[in-house]
């Protein structure tokens, strides 16, 4: 059997049997209901995706912080220690109040 | 709908992105047809064609950001169709490694008018449309997408490479492979049958 000729002769059945182009009832609303509604999760999307970029810098910059307080030297002179000096201030009533008889 | 559908393309696109999605339903009106046609050539179930050109529908309204407006807009589209079309023949590969025992009479008639004259078994029978869609069937997608393509609706190999998005060479390639694929499967139909 001639096999290239059987292979002409079925592409040529093809090209003389274009598909059809109808369209079902109804469907460009169905389409276009689902573009509003991805339009709409779109814009949550978008909402979510700012605080979760807004969380992620957040992480970054404790991050950065606790690094730099890890590492950096230690100050020398206890009067710059800012949490010593705000204990002492927030506790200085009841200092005063164990020194005085 | 009738303002719309006055307004140009480029009109209803630029408002589209700016977030009027109703914009976007003349030209689905307007393009759905060659997009259902498209769609038809590569799946045969009418759930799965609406399947396909839906997802087509959608792919263009997320990706209308990438359009550039110096090529049609229909251009575009059809790409998007062709290479949504290639994904489902390949999320579909089935029945491909099946036997054609199961040829229905017609088929059957068709192909025995043709090994005995060639010329008796005319193109336009229902049953040549049949035996091609079987064959088509049994090609890889890549195969059957190059077939469809250069073969049937008879695209330039450029063309193809720009509807597919793959090289030129690598078209040749495939074209070449598919046209061997294709000879294969009809030598099997034709040995299942008459051997």
């Amino acid at each position: 059997m001639n096999l290239s000729e059987l292979q002409a002769k079925l592409i040529a059945a093809a090209r003389l049997n274009p598909p059809d182009d109808r369209v079902p009832h109804a469907f460009e609303r169905r389409i276009t209901a689902l573009v509003a509604a991805r339009a709409i999760t779109d814009r949550w999307a978008l909402w979510t995706r700012g605080l979760w970029r807004a969380a992620a810098s957040c992480v970054v910059v404790a991050v950065v912080c606790g690094v730099a307080s890890l590492f950096l030297p230690a100050a020398a002179d206890n009067s710059n220690d800012l949490s010593q000096d705000f204990e002492n201030t927030l506790l200085a009533s009841v200092d005063q109040a164990e020194v005085a008889p | 709908m009738v303002l719309c559908m006055e307004r140009s393309e480029a009109e209803l696109i630029a408002a589209v992105l700016q977030g009027d999605a109703a914009s976007f339903e003349p030209l689905v009106v307007k393009y759905s047809p060659r997009v259902f046609a498209t769609a038809r050539r590569y799946a045969r179930r009418e759930s799965e064609i609406e399947d396909i050109v839906q997802e087509v529908w959608l792919k263009a309204f997320d990706k209308l950001k990438t359009f550039r407006s110096e090529a049609p807009f229909e251009h575009w589209l059809m790409r998007l169709a062709v290479r949504t079309c290639y994904d489902f023949l390949r999320g579909h590969q089935r029945n491909r490694e099946s036997s054609f025992s199961e040829l229905s009479g017609p088929e059957e008639d068709w192909l025995e008018r043709f090994v005995a004259d060639p010329g008796s078994a005319a193109e336009d029978a229902a049953a040549a449309k049949l035996l091609i869609e079987r064959v088509l069937e049994k090609l890889s997608p890549s195969s059957r997408l190059v077939i469809q393509l250069l073969e049937i609706e008879d695209r330039s190999v450029k063309e193809i490479a720009k509807l597919t998005g793959w090289s030129v060479p690598l078209v040749k390639v495939r074209a070449f492979r598919a046209r061997g694929e294709m000879r294969k499967i009809l030598s099997r139909m034709t040995q299942d049958k008459y051997l």
